[in-house]
């Protein structure tokens, strides 16, 4: 339910159904509404049982790499021999992507909920939950929601603290947010090894995304049936998502839907479609990071993992970025770089220099500056800063420029013919 | 005159007991960095090098890795900004919005003329900032720790009347 819109007939409303509902913040309403029975009932299981359901269910990573929650948590160590920790990844900073906010903001409790029933499932005592700098209302929110719980006592030993972020969208990626949390400037780390065998501290650990935690609780209520059940197309990807739709739409909000979703009914029916006289031209379906679709594609999509990549593109973390006819696709895509480039940590020169330089090239295009060859160049950097680095932001900053370039090359040309007035870039 | 004022220390009283409250979370000193630096931002309104030195000894730390870590992070301030910080987002999905006609409202109803600048009254710093996570509430901003959602530039005024 994209608050403050109702529910569209045809979204699923499972994560999102107390939206805009003051009295599910706080921790009796949140009692009254059900809450914290999945955590009781989860706490009377045995670890492995917790994440047997979990599996079994059929829950994927909602932050963007999609990978199997339960599958996640089963490379934990069995025994434990040292400190098992759990991050929450809420540093949510996508462009297009407000979802995570959205459920700090409204259903506090469903986040605490669920991540003290992961650390239960992996055997931590302490989670951390890195909410972004910017976040000051969901951090409020949430503090208070922490706050409430402590005193009901309702975690039992597993203790939960927030940290606050500082500005810096690497942070999200998984290891560059345990590095923050240490203490250190936000640099991703080499993998291996993965969290799981050295993670926070050095200690074995599990990272999970907003999202995905917050479905932990229906899933143990429900159970594992009822939302493998949750499924419209492909039988990999279960469940429901909220798709966060920004730019030219009607009505702009979070929708929850079961996976496998046509993007062409999310886009028109959902979301109300384009401003009144326009026409869709492109969109992005999973955050910024995702190739760009073209009408055609975007209107024969289908919103699960699987759909997404049959589309030439991937679901991500469902923020769905909407362009119509209006929307210069060089300068967005500019300025997608652009965020690229103030975001990358520089630890690899791919990133560094190629974020950079590929703002650059796109900026002398605009300028009516470019030269002929420019295209094939951006090509070129784009080729050498896909799976070259530690992490994926370099990968990223290639995606839309890639994608721009084959679907929309007849604006890029013609700014390089000069049949476009030049765009001073500020 | 080359009186050198002497440095009040941040973390005493009251603050340095929200300080050790914040140390027992955490296995490490270290990991209490980024939470003692917005103390002392919330204390001070930015962090000086003599700031970074006391975090540093506070947390057994030099003060060169803690100023490694502060020039990481964007949201703190290593000299001094004006009453109100705005921060813009325009980035893409703002963009297409309307987020730069923004960020002009509020430079010229401010007085801050640039981006970064602060106004000659020491008001205003308006900065563009990437993404803050609300595009579907374009244009977001941030005032101070105030999150502002869906401002246009005719909203502009009345936002600075509340703030000056």
């Amino acid at each position: 339910m994209g608050f403050p819109h109702k529910p569209h007939p045809k979204e699923t409303v499972v994560l999102s159904q107390y939206f805009g509902d003051q009295e599910a913040r706080t921790y009796k309403g949140w009692v009254k509404r059900g809450g914290y029975e999945a955590l009781a009932q989860a706490l009377k299981m045995a670890p492995a049982a917790v994440t047997e359901v979990v599996k079994e269910s059929g829950l994927r990573g909602r932050g963007g790499a999609g990978f199997p929650t339960g599958l996640k948590w089963s490379f934990m160590p069995k025994e434990k021999k040292k400190p098992h920790y759990v991050c929450v990844n809420a540093d949510e900073s996508e462009p297009g992507t407000f979802k995570d906010r959205e459920i700090m903001r409204w259903t506090p409790h469903a986040l605490l909920e669920g991540t003290a029933i992961a650390a239960h499932a992996i055997q931590a005592d302490v989670a951390y939950i890195y909410v972004r700098g910017e976040f000051t209302e969901p951090w409020t929110i949430l503090e208070k929601a922490l706050t409430e719980a402590n005193a009901a006592g309702v975690f039992g030993t597993i203790k939960l603290y927030l940290h606050r972020g500082a500005g810096a969208y690497i942070c999200g990626e998984e290891t560059a947010l345990m590095n923050s949390i240490e203490g250190k400037r936000g640099n991703p780390r080499i993998k291996p090894p993965f969290p799981a065998a050295a993670g926070l501290f050095g200690m074995p650990t599990t990272i999970n995304n907003v999202e995905t935690l917050a479905a932990v609780p229906h899933i143990l209520t429900r159970g594992a049936a009822w939302y493998k059940g949750l499924c419209l197309s492909n039988p990999k990807s279960t469940g429901t998502k909220l798709f966060s739709v920004c730019g030219h739409v009607q009505r702009p909000g979070n929708y929850e839907v079961t996976l496998g979703f046509p993007l062409k009914d999310l886009l028109y029916e959902l979301s109300g479609g384009m401003p009144a006289g326009r026409t869709l031209k492109a969109c992005i379906p999973g955050g910024s990071s995702v190739p760009i679709l073209n009408r055609e594609e975007s209107e024969a999509c289908l919103l699960d993992y699987e759909g997404c990549v049959a589309a030439g593109t991937m679901l991500g973390s469902g923020g769905v970025i909407v362009f119509d006819d209006s929307a210069d696709m060089v300068y967005q895509i500019m300025r997608l770089a652009r965020f690229y480039a103030h975001e990358s940590c520089a630890q690899c020169t791919q990133c560094r220099e190629g974020t950079a330089w590929t703002t650059k090239i796109l900026e002398r295009i605009l300028a009516g500056q470019g030269k002929t060859q420019d295209l094939d160049l951006l090509l070129d950097l784009a080729e050498n800063m896909t799976g070259k680095t530690i992490c994926v932001l370099s990968d990223s900053c290639a995606a839309p420029v890639v994608s721009g370039i084959k679907k929309f090359r007849n604006e890029f040309e013609d700014y390089l013919a000069g049949k476009r007035k030049p765009v001073m870039v500020a | 005159m080359t009186v050198t004022e002497e440095y009040q220390a941040v973390f005493t009283g009251k603050v340095l007991e929200q300080l050790q409250e914040i140390l027992a979370r955490y296995p490490s000193k270290q990991a209490a960095l980024l939470p003692a630096l917005w103390l002392v931002q919330r204390e001070r309104g930015w962090i000086s090098d003599r700031n970074m030195a006391e975090v540093g000894e506070v947390l057994g730390v030099t003060p060169a890795y803690v100023k490694g870590v502060v020039t990481f992070y964007t949201m703190y301030h290593q000299h001094p900004v004006g009453k109100n910080f705005v921060q813009v987002c325009t980035t893409s999905p703002c963009n297409i919005c309307g987020a730069e006609g923004v960020v002009k409202a509020l430079l010229e109803q401010t007085g801050a003329k640039d981006p970064g600048a602060t106004s000659p009254d020491g008001k205003w710093t308006i900065v563009e900032v990437e993404c803050l996570g609300a595009c579907g509430f374009a244009t977001p901003i941030l005032v101070n720790d105030d999150f502002i959602e869906n401002v246009t530039p005719e909203k502009v005024a009345e936002i600075v009347r509340k703030y000056r």
